[in-house]
C-alpha cells in the first residue's frame, strides 16, 4: 500500500510503521520463548490493537510450547500423565530438599515450581510402609531373641494397618488441609494459595525422612530410637511450617497458630503411633527375675 | 467442428490402433490362493490336541531360559503370554503354605495375599512405567515381571529343602545368600528386557519400583518359618 500512494504522506507512513514494529515483534516472539517476549511487550506499552491479535496467538503458542493447562478429562490416562512430567535429578532434589529446611527457600516455589508430581508422595508412601513393617518386624525378633518361648512370625497383617495409617495421613490431611485454606481465603485474600496436588506432593516428600529413621529404630536402644525421632520431627515439621507460612502470614494470629500446631501435631501423632505400635520396647525382664531369684534366696537362707 | 465431434467420442481414436502381432500378450490371469500356513493358524481344531499343548508349553519353557540367561533381547517381548507367571505364582504360594500361617492368626502370607501381592504389584510398577512415559505395553510389561520371579520362586524351593535340614543360624545364613542372590538376579533380568523401553532420563524412576517388589517378595522367602 506504500508504493502506491505518495511515500510522503504521513498517515499511511505511520500506519505502516506501526504495523511493521507490532509485526515485527510478533515474528520474533514466535520464534523465541513465550514468557518473556510478552513481559517485554506488555512493560513497553503498546497499541492495544497491537496487543490484541498476538496474546490470542501467544496464548495458543504458550500452551502448545509448555504444554500445559490443557484441560483433560480426569478420567483419561493422559490426566495423570502430567503428574508423571518428571525426571530422575528432580526427584532427587526434591527429597533432599524435603529434608534439609533451608530459610527462605520454600519448598513449593523453589523445588516444585507448578509442577507437582505423584511420583514422589506415591512410592515414597509405599516404601514407608514396608520399611515400617518389615523394620518392625527385625526389631521385635532382636528384642525377643534368645528367650525359649519365642516364635517368630513375619506379622503381614502389620502392613495392611501400616499402610492404611500411613496413605490416610498422605492423602486425608492434605485433602482437609487444602479444603481449610480455601474457605480462610474466600474471607481474607492471601497472595499465596496452593492448590490440592501441590499440598499433596509436600506432604508426601516430608514424610521421605522418615525412612532412614525408621531403619534406625531396629536397633533396641530407646533412647537412640528418641533422638531420631525428634530429629525427623523437627526437620519435616520445618519443612512443612516454612511452606504453608506464606500461605496463612496475612491471616488472624489464631487462625495462624491454629493451622500450624494442627500441621505439627499430626506429624507428631503419626510418628510416634507408628513406633509405639510397630516397635515394642525391650521389656525390662532382668530386673524381675533377679528380685525374684534374691527374694527366694533369702527365703532359704532364712529358713 | 472436427474437434467437436473428436471431443464427443473421445476414444475415437483408438479404434484405428490396432494391437501389433508381434507383441505377445499373454500370462495368466488367476487369483492367488491363500497360503496353506493361514489356514493353519486359524483353525487349530485339526491337529492333535497334544501339539497344541507343547507348542504353548515350549514358548513358556523358552521365555524361562531366556530368563536364566539374561541377555538384552526382544524374545520375551514379542509373544507375550501369562501361563508363566500364572504357574511362577501358584508355585511361590504354595511353597510359601505350611507354615506358621495355619496354625497363628499373625503369621505367614495366606495363599491369597502372594497372589494379591504379584499381581497387584505387577499392576502398579506396569502402570507406573506407562505413566513416565514407556512403550512397552500393558500385557508385555505384566508378562516381564512375572517370569522374572522365576530365580525367587527357585530360592524358595531351596530354602524348603534347606529348613528340612533344621533352622538354626547356619541354614539362616545358607537362605540369606540364596535370597540375595536370587533377587539381584530377578532385578538384572527384568531390568535387561525393561530397559531399552523407557526414556533415558527417567530409568531410575521405572527401575526402583521393580526393586522394591523383588525386594518385597525376597523377605516374604527369607522370613519364611515353617511350623514345628
Amino acid at each position: 500500500m506504500a508504493s502506491t500512494n505518495d511515500p510522503f504522506q504521513f498517515q499511511e507512513f505511520e500506519e505502516a510503521g506501526n504495523l511493521l514494529e507490532a509485526n515485527k515483534d510478533a515474528v520474533t516472539i514466535s520464534i523465541e520463548d513465550d514468557f518473556k517476549p510478552e513481559k517485554q511487550r506488555k512493560a513497553a506499552g503498546f497499541a492495544p490493537d497491537g496487543e490484541d491479535e498476538d496474546p490470542l496467538a501467544g496464548d495458543d503458542k504458550t500452551e502448545l510450547l509448555s504444554g500445559q493447562k490443557k484441560s483433560v478429562p480426569f478420567w483419561t490416562f493422559e490426566y495423570y500423565q502430567k503428574f508423571f512430567d518428571i525426571e530422575t535429578h528432580h526427584v532427587k532434589e526434591r527429597i533432599i530438599g524435603s529434608m534439609v529446611p533451608w530459610p527462605g527457600k520454600n519448598f513449593i516455589h523453589v523445588y516444585l515450581r507448578r509442577n507437582p508430581d505423584l511420583y514422589g508422595p506415591f512410592w515414597i508412601c509405599t516404601t514407608l510402609v514396608f520399611a515400617i513393617a518389615i523394620s518392625g518386624n527385625i526389631s521385635n525378633f532382636l528384642v525377643h531373641l534368645g528367650k525359649p518361648n519365642y516364635k517368630y512370625t513375619p506379622e503381614f497383617r502389620k502392613v495392611t494397618i501400616a499402610a492404611t495409617a500411613i496413605f490416610s495421613y498422605a492423602w486425608f490431611v492434605p485433602l482437609a488441609l487444602w479444603g481449610f485454606l480455601l474457605w480462610r481465603n474466600n474471607k481474607v485474600m492471601n497472595l499465596v494459595s496452593y492448590s490440592f496436588m501441590e499440598i499433596v506432593c509436600v506432604y508426601g516428600y516430608s514424610l521421605s525422612i522418615y525412612i532412614p529413621a525408621v531403619f534406625l529404630w531396629i536397633l533396641p536402644y530407646e533412647w537412640l530410637r528418641w533422638c531420631s525421632i525428634v530429629l525427623a520431627l523437627c526437620l519435616s515439621g520445618t519443612v512443612l511450617v516454612m511452606t504453608f507460612w506464606p500461605a496463612v502470614r496475612d491471616d488472624h494470629p489464631k487462625v495462624i497458630v491454629a493451622i500450624m500446631s494442627a500441621i505439627v501435631v499430626l506429624n507428631v501423632l503419626l510418628a510416634v503411633g507408628c513406633k509405639a505400635y510397630f516397635f515394642s520396647k525391650p521389656e525390662p525382664a532382668l530386673p524381675v527375675e533377679n528380685s525374684a531369684i534374691t527374694a527366694a534366696i533369702k527365703a532359704t537362707a532364712s529358713t | 467442428m472436427a474437434a467437436a465431434e473428436d471431443a464427443s467420442r473421445p476414444f475415437a481414436g483408438l479404434s484405428d490402433v490396432s494391437i501389433s502381432e508381434d507383441i505377445p500378450v499373454e500370462g495368466d490371469i488367476s487369483v492367488p490362493v491363500g497360503s496353506t500356513r493361514r489356514d493353519d493358524e486359524f483353525s487349530t481344531l485339526d491337529e492333535p490336541v497334544k501339539e497344541t499343548i507343547l507348542r504353548d508349553l515350549r514358548a513358556v519353557g523358552n521365555k524361562f531360559v531366556h530368563v536364566l540367561y539374561p541377555k538384552r533381547s526382544t524374545a520375551l517381548l514379542r509373544d507375550w503370554d501369562l501361563w508363566g507367571p500364572l504357574l511362577l505364582c501358584v508355585t511361590l504360594a504354595l511353597l510359601l503354605q505350611g507354615g506358621a500361617a495355619d496354625s497363628d492368626d499373625q503369621g505367614g502370607p495366606q495363599f491369597a495375599e502372594v497372589f494379591v501381592i504379584v499381581w497387584f504389584g505387577s499392576i502398579i510398577i506396569t502402570l507406573n512405567s506407562k505413566l513416565l512415559g514407556g512403550t512397552i505395553s500393558f500385557f508385555q510389561s505384566l508378562c516381564v515381571l512375572g517370569y522374572c520371579i522365576m530365580p525367587l520362586t527357585a530360592a524358595m524351593a531351596v530354602c524348603r529343602i534347606v529348613l528340612v535340614g533344621g533352622s538354626g543360624k547356619v541354614s539362616f545364613a545358607v537362605r540369606l545368600a540364596v535370597v540375595t542372590v536370587s533377587f539381584g538376579w530377578s532385578t538384572f533380568a527384568s531390568t535387561a528386557f525393561l530397559a531399552d523401553s523407557q526414556p533415558p532420563n527417567r530409568k531410575a524412576l521405572v527401575v526402583y519400583p521393580v526393586f522394591l517388589f523383588y525386594f518385597v517378595i525376597g523377605w516374604m522367602i527369607l522370613t519364611f518359618s515353617p511350623s514345628q
